[in-house]
């Protein structure tokens, strides 16, 4: 670097110069090389950080004894006792309302100690450890419960459970689980699919085998380029404007002879998701029908083809693998995506299942959010378990992504 | 005979017509394409429907008897409620957690480019590649969870007493993390865009890798590396959920980044998220802070395009 006119270094003072540079260039390349060690840091403390809180101690007490209710331990209680001992002991409101919701008959154990535990015994979570205090501190954390809450039971816990993702939501992070949050989700990304993908694809194969070369085109694939771009939070400030009040009767259901919502539904979240992935369906499907090579094209109207039929048959066939992969892609960017939603109004608090467009929804992203900006050491932890949902099902999508492209990806 | 002849010359006519090569219109054809046209030009009509709708509601907001131009941009409280509109208020933190985000993620992530395209073998490629792919598929909630509930602790064992439990820092810091992969990968690209054979130039004359790096390849991908700073910066302005997860909720004027303080995108979306009655100046004020984030964003993509094709090197 040092390499002035007057300035050429002979002989042994050459060298030294040499050994210079080289010793610059190896501190250099650790320093490049750091840079890629602290992303693979960042990712496992992340990572370590969800699975930690998502698994440890908990420390509660029962605000009613169980011997109250039934003289056989806890854990040994059958589907019948329980059946027996809830209906003695709820009010009978309480009771017909639960079975208006699940026949209680045909509830599964699980869930009838769940209620029991809720609704009966009423567990008050005293303290939560995460998993590596848990594991270290075993001892210290149990002579710490001993002391403060003397008649406190510790039981080593895992957040996330199969009874965490079929459990509706619930005010009590000990009994709440992500069902209603995954069924919304599924809801939104499948409206946004069949939005985007039709609409995204075509614009994608007007632009690619359409278009003329003018100014309009050019216009439109800036626009696209730059759609991209725009944050997802003024997304969900055009569908609130758009998709909940000015077509609310639309969004609503009203015009279907829906009576009871407003705009903040399920479908107009959906739709705000999928104008949100649309450019990146676009650019995705416009790349995959790019790779077709020009010859199937030249063949086909060679044998007198029209240009819809050469596009039908020919190039979205080989681009579909590719038009996939990218559409996977996106749905596992609207499934993340958490901003827009809170602006288009998902409902924090819902425990009833969508069952339709126009009912209100939450998501698991929505979930995550609200308990992990709860004061509460337990609904961190219930956080910690949603995202390790969240981040297992966008794993499968991406897998399922890799494995497309490597399936029928073709070579041409 | 005659009538032969006649038939002759028809069945002239009509093969003479099917072997007529002018382009035959056909309906369905044309309907097809005009429905695909219409696909396409939808994107045009979502950036309209964003500038009217942001827009229509930004100007009822900005023709309130109440704001002025002098107060929206010339004091530093934010509280529509209750008649202070000083945008400042939430601009400050927008700034500090996107320069915070910036100073970690430009050098880091030009760096990682720099390696992975210069460097590493392509095992080491196809190992760390990945990983950067992971981080920037990662939802930004739970970068959000991350910062609060992580690098905060973290953060707090430092300050101790001086830093607030929502800080604009530790946002920051996470932020930077979450764009690192973008501007890395960016980079890349526009790296590994330079021909070989200027480097092979730079080795004849006997310059080492890494002067090879900094003054031959880096200078010829500027360009790219420029855009891919830029969007890096629309990225962070944009970014919502790890600033109202970890930023802290209310507005507060301060360049004091181990303070809690609110950013225009978390201001959106903490407002938006509660009880909102449509017309009040709460409602119109988000709109305006949303329209100003898309022409902030707006005009960053569109320099960064410009760069591209005006600072491109061409090579043949």
């Amino acid at each position: 670097m040092s390499s002035h006119r007057d300035n050429y270094p002979e002989g042994a003072a050459f060298y030294s110069v040499l050994r210079n540079r080289y010793r610059k260039a190896a501190i250099w390349q650790f320093l490049f090389l750091s840079a890629l060690l602290i992303a693979i840091i960042a990712l496992t403390a992340l990572i370590y950080n969800v699975v930690d809180g998502a698994f440890g101690y908990i420390a509660y007490e029962y605000k009613a004894a169980p011997t109250q209710f039934t003289a056989t331990p806890v854990s040994e209680l059958t589907k019948e006792e329980l059946l027996v001992i809830l209906k003695e002991n709820l009010s009978s409101g309480a009771y017909n309302k639960l079975d208006k919701e699940t026949p209680m008959e045909k509830r599964s154990q699980a869930d009838l100690l769940s209620l029991f535990l809720e609704r009966l015994v009423r567990i008050d979570t005293k303290d939560t450890w995460s998993m590596t205090d848990s594991l270290l501190r075993g001892a210290e954390i149990r002579a710490e419960v001993a002391e403060k809450y003397p008649d406190a039971i510790l039981e080593l816990r895992s957040w996330i459970t199969p009874q965490f993702l079929v459990t509706p939501m619930s005010s009590r992070a000990e009994f709440a689980g992500v069902r209603t949050a995954i069924l919304g989700s599924l809801w939104l990304v499948g409206i946004a699919l069949l939005f985007a993908l039709p609409v995204g694809t075509g614009a994608a194969v007007y632009l690619q085998e359409y278009a003329p070369r003018n100014w309009l085109t050019k216009t439109i694939q800036t626009n696209i380029n730059n759609l991209a771009g725009v944050p997802s939070i003024v997304y969900g400030m055009l569908g609130l404007a758009l998709f909940v009040r000015v077509l609310e009767p639309f969004t609503s259901g009203s015009m279907f002879g829906v009576t009871d919502s407003n705009g903040r539904t399920v479908l107009a979240a959906g739709l705000t998701m999928g104008i949100l992935v649309l450019p990146l369906i676009i650019i995705n499907a416009q790349e995959a029908i790019k790779a077709v090579p020009e010859s199937l094209r030249q063949a086909a109207f060679g044998v007198g083809a029209t240009r819809w039929q050469t596009i039908w048959h020919h190039v979205l066939p080989n681009a579909l693998p590719g038009i996939l992969t990218g559409t996977i892609l996106a749905l596992s960017r609207a499934l993340g995506e958490t901003a827009p939603l809170i602006v288009v109004g998902a409902s924090t608090f819902i425990s009833l299942d969508p069952d339709g467009p126009f009912s209100k929804f939450t998501a698991l992203p929505i979930q995550i959010y609200q308990w992990t900006t709860r004061a509460q050491s337990e609904f961190h932890a219930i956080a910690a378990g949603a995202i390790l949902v969240l981040l297992a099902l966008l794993l499968t999508l991406n897998a399922t992504a890799i494995l497309l492209r490597n399936r029928f990806q073709r070579r041409w | 005979m005659k009538e032969e002849t006649l038939k002759l010359k028809a069945v002239e006519a009509k093969s003479f017509r099917q072997f007529d090569l002018k382009k035959k219109f056909r309906i369905s054809e044309s309907v097809i394409q005009a429905l695909l046209f219409l696909a396409g030009i939808l994107s045009v009509f979502t950036t309209i429907a964003i500038v009217y709708e942001l827009g229509k509601e930004a100007l009822l907001f900005f023709t309130n008897p109440d704001v002025t131009l002098f107060k929206f941009l010339g004091t530093t409280k934010w509280q529509p409620g209750i008649g202070q509109y000083g945008i400042w208020a939430l601009v400050s933190a927008t700034l500090l957690t996107s320069v915070i985000a910036m100073l970690i993620s430009i050098p880091l992530g030009l760096a990682s480019a720099i390696y992975l395209s210069e460097y590493a073998s392509y095992r080491m490629r196809s190992i760390l590649k990945p990983i950067l792919e992971i981080l920037a598929g990662i939802p930004t909630v739970v970068y959000g969870y991350f910062a609060l509930l992580f690098v905060t602790p973290i953060l707090k064992t430092f300050f101790g007493d001086y830093i607030q439990v929502y800080n604009m820092l530790s946002a920051g810091l996470v932020m930077g993390i979450m764009i690192l992969p973008l501007i890395s990968s960016m980079s890349e690209d526009a790296l590994s865009a330079v021909p070989r054979a200027l480097r092979e130039g730079a080795y004849a004359m006997g310059a080492t890798k890494l002067e090879t790096s900094i003054q031959i390849v880096l200078p010829a991908a500027l360009s790219g590396i420029g855009a891919a700073v830029i969007i890096g910066v629309s990225r962070a302005v944009g970014e919502t959920m790890i600033v109202a997860v970890a930023s802290g909720s209310g507005p507060n004027f301060s360049f004091n980044p181990l303070e809690a303080a609110e950013t225009m995108t978390g201001h959106i979306a903490r407002i938006s998220g509660g009880d909102l009655s449509y017309n009040s100046i709460d409602y119109t004020s988000l709109f305006a802070i949303a329209l100003m984030l898309f022409l902030v964003t707006l005009v960053l993509n569109l320099i960064s395009q410009w760069v591209v094709n005006r600072f491109r090197e061409q090579y043949e």
